[in-house]
C-alpha cells in the first residue's frame, strides 16, 4: 500500500509571511514598552534606593524622612573629604573654633524631604476631597436630576473637553482666580482648588458612568415605596456607585500628586522654614504655601548644576514620590475592594 | 392594519371603585400611547389588564402611581385618574404620598442588595420609623402575607439577592405591603418565573385581594383567567373591553377580544 502524502504539510505562502511578520512586530512593540518601563523604574529604584536605604541599622535613611532640605557643604579637613549639612557644618566650625572653612555648597542636597512629603499628602487629601464632593454632586445632578436637553449636552461636552486642557493652563487659571482675584496668595487652599478643578472632569465623567451602572430597578423600587428622590439616591443609588467612583478617582489621585504645573504658581514654594502645622492660628493653615515632591524634583533637577551630590536628592525624592503615589493608590484599591465585598448585586 | 379598534362603551359603574380613569389620553412626546381610556377598578378585587405588547397596559398601570413622572417626555393630554375621588394629577397631590398608598411590584424582581429584613422595612425606614419591635412585627406580618415567612425566617439578615427568582418576587410583594398600601399594582409579576413559582405568586394574589385592591398586568391569558375577578383587554392604546373575567373568557362582547384570547393574534 502506498503511503499517503501528508495533506497538512506546511507550505510557505504570502499569507503565512504576513502572519509571522505581524506577530513579530506587535510582540516587539510590547517588549519595547516593557523595556522602557523597566529602564525608568529600575533607574529610579536602584539610584533612589541608595539614598533611601542604608547598609546599617535601621537600614532606612531616617534623616531623609525627618528633616528639611538644606544646603550641602563639601570641604576638606585634615586631608579628609567631609560632607555636611548646613547646621552640622556650622556646629563643626564652632567646635573646631575656625572662622571659615573653604567649602563647595550645593543647595537642597543635604537633609531630607519631610516638608515635601507632608505638602504632597496635604495637597492630595484636600484637592481630592474638594474634587470628589463637587464631582459627585454634579454627576448626581447630571445623571439623576436634570433632564436631557441641549444645554445639558453642552455642559457635558464642556466637561469632557476640560479633561484635555493642559495642566499648566489650570495652573494659570488658578493663579489668576484664586491667587490673584480671591487674594488667597500662593497657598494650600489655592492649590487645592486648582488641582481639584484639574481632576474634576475625570471625576464627574466616571461618577456619572458609575451612577448609570446602578440598575434602574433600584430607583424604581425605592420610588414606588414612597421614597423621595434624594432618599432613593442616598440609600439605593450612591452606595452602589461608590466603588466605581473610587476606581477612577485613583487615577485622579496619581494625577493630583504628580502634577507640577498647577501648583507652580498657586501652592508651591522652593523652600520654607516652617512645617505646615507650625501656624499661629488655625485659619493660617489654609493660606500658607507648601513644598511638594514633584516641585522639589523639578527644583533640584533644573535649578542646580548637576553632579553626584544633587543626583542623590533627585533620585531619592523620585523614589519616595513613586512609593507614595503607589501607597495612596493601593489604599484606595483596598477600600474599593472592601466596599465591593459589602455591596454586591 | 385596516381595522382600527373602536373604543368600547364605558363599562357599568362599579359599586366601590378604587381607581376611576376618566377619558384619559396619554402621550410619550408626540406618540399617543393611550386613547380615551375610561374605566373603573373595583376595590378589593383583582383586575387584570391583558393585551399584546405595546398596547398601553403597563403605561396605564404606571399612571396609577405616577411612575410615568420619571419618563421626561411622558404627559397626560386629557382626562383624569382619580383614586378615592381625588385627581392624582391635581396640583395638590404629592406623588411621594400617593406612592405610599399605591404600591407596585415590577416585572423584573428588584430586591435591593440588602438583607431580607432591610428590604421589607425599606418603606418604613424612609418614613423614619425606627422602633425595633414595630419593625420586627411588620417584617413578620408582611412576610407571612407574602407567604415567604416560613422559607426565610431563619435567614432574615442574609442578602435578599440570595433568594430564588420566585422568592425574590414575593419579597418584593412583602416589601410593597409592608407600607400598608390600599392598592397594589403588579406589572407582569410572573413573567420571569417558572411555573411553580408562578402558581405560588398567583395563590398569593388571590389571598391578598381580601386586604388590597390589586391591578395586575399580564401577558399570560391563563393567569388572568385564574386569579382575576375583572379583566380589561387593551389593543393599540385603547380599551376594547372590560368585564367580569369569566364573561371575557367565555363570552367576550368584542370580536377582537375573542381573537386575542383564542390566540388568533397577539
Amino acid at each position: 500500500m502506498q503511503t499517503q502524502a501528508n495533506l497538512f504539510q506546511h507550505r510557505p505562502s504570502a499569507q503565512w509571511l504576513l502572519e509571522t511578520a505581524v506577530a513579530g512586530i506587535i510582540r516587539s512593540a510590547t517588549y519595547l514598552v516593557l523595556i522602557a518601563a523597566a529602564c525608568i523604574f529600575l533607574t529610579i529604584g536602584i539610584k533612589g534606593a541608595q539614598t533611601v536605604f542604608t547598609s546599617h541599622w535601621p537600614f532606612v535613611n531616617v534623616p531623609f524622612f525627618t528633616e528639611k532640605p538644606s544646603t550641602l557643604y563639601v570641604f576638606e579637613w585634615q586631608g579628609q573629604k567631609r560632607e555636611m549639612s548646613d547646621d552640622a557644618f556650622r556646629a563643626f566650625k564652632a567646635a573646631q573654633k575656625v572662622e571659615e572653612i573653604p567649602a563647595e555648597t550645593y543647595a537642597h542636597s543635604a537633609g531630607g524631604i519631610l516638608p515635601c512629603i507632608v505638602g504632597t499628602v496635604l495637597l492630595v487629601l484636600g484637592s481630592m476631597t474638594i474634587a470628589l464632593f463637587l464631582g459627585i454632586s454634579s454627576a448626581i445632578y447630571l445623571s439623576e436630576y436634570s433632564r436631557d436637553w441641549w444645554l445639558l449636552r453642552l455642559i457635558r461636552l464642556a466637561i469632557m473637553n476640560l479633561a484635555g486642557v493642559p495642566s499648566i493652563v489650570f495652573g494659570l487659571f488658578g493663579f489668576a482666580l484664586f491667587v490673584g482675584y480671591f487674594k488667597w496668595n500662593v497657598s494650600l487652599l489655592a492649590g487645592w482648588f486648582t488641582l481639584a478643578f484639574m481632576v474634576l472632569p475625570v471625576v464627574i465623567t466616571s461618577a456619572e458612568e458609575a451612577l448609570k451602572a446602578v440598575p434602574q430597578g433600584f430607583r424604581e423600587g425605592s420610588l414606588a415605596l414612597g421614597a423621595t428622590k434624594w432618599q432613593t439616591i442616598r440609600t439605593n443609588v450612591l452606595p452602589y456607585a461608590i466603588p466605581g467612583i473610587l476606581t477612577s478617582s485613583i487615577l485622579g489621585i496619581a494625577r493630583v500628586a504628580g502634577e507640577t504645573a498647577p501648583i507652580l504658581f498657586t501652592a508651591a514654594y522652593v523652600v520654607l522654614d516652617k512645617y505646615p502645622w507650625q501656624v499661629a492660628k488655625w485659619t493660617d493653615f489654609f493660606f500658607q504655601p507648601v513644598q511638594a515632591l514633584p516641585y522639589h524634583i523639578y527644583v533640584v533637577s533644573s535649578k542646580i548644576p548637576q553632579n553626584e551630590y544633587t543626583e542623590r536628592m533627585q533620585y531619592g525624592t523620585a523614589f519616595v514620590f513613586l512609593a507614595l503615589v503607589l501607597l495612596i493608590s493601593l489604599g484606595s484599591v483596598l477600600l474599593r475592594l472592601r466596599l465591593r465585598e459589602k455591596l454586591k448585586w | 392594519m385596516d381595522e382600527i379598534p373602536k373604543t368600547a362603551a364605558p363599562p357599568e359603574p362599579v359599586a366601590h371603585a378604587a381607581i376611576e380613569v376618566d377619558h384619559l389620553d396619554f402621550f410619550y412626546g408626540d406618540h399617543q400611547a393611550l386613547y380615551d381610556i375610561h374605566l373603573q377598578i373595583p376595590a378589593h378585587k383583582v383586575t387584570a389588564f391583558i393585551g399584546p405588547s405595546g398596547c398601553g397596559k403597563s403605561t396605564l398601570l404606571r399612571c396609577f402611581n405616577r411612575m410615568n413622572d420619571l419618563v421626561p417626555v411622558a404627559r397626560i393630554g386629557h382626562g383624569q385618574v382619580r383614586i378615592h375621588g381625588t385627581d392624582i394629577y391635581g396640583p395638590k397631590v404629592d406623588p411621594i404620598e400617593l406612592r405610599k398608598r399605591v404600591g407596585m411590584v415590577f416585572q423584573k424582581s428588584n430586591p435591593f442588595p440588602k438583607s431580607i429584613y432591610e428590604n421589607v422595612i425599606y418603606g418604613l425606614r424612609i418614613q423614619g420609623r425606627t422602633n425595633r419591635n414595630e419593625l420586627d412585627e411588620v417584617v413578620e406580618r408582611s412576610l407571612r402575607q407574602a407567604a415567604l415567612w416560613d422559607e426565610v425566617k431563619d435567614r432574615l439578615h442574609e442578602s435578599g439577592l440570595g433568594l430564588s427568582g420566585g422568592q425574590q418576587q414575593r419579597l418584593c410583594i412583602a416589601r410593597a405591603i409592608a407600607v400598608e398600601p390600599e392598592i397594589i399594582l403588579m406589572d407582569e409579576p410572573c413573567s420571569a418565573l417558572d411555573p411553580i413559582a408562578t402558581s405560588k405568586v398567583e395563590e398569593l394574589i388571590f389571598d391578598l385581594k381580601k386586604l388590597y385592591t390589586i391591578v395586575i398586568v399580564t401577558h399570560n391569558m391563563q393567569q388572568a383567567g385564574r386569579c382575576s375577578d375583572v379583566t380589561a383587554f387593551f389593543y393599540l392604546g385603547k380599551l376594547i373591553e372590560m368585564d367580569r373575567t369569566e364573561k371575557i373568557f367565555t363570552n367576550p362582547g368584542e370580536k377582537q377580544t375573542e381573537d386575542y384570547i383564542t390566540g388568533r393574534f397577539g
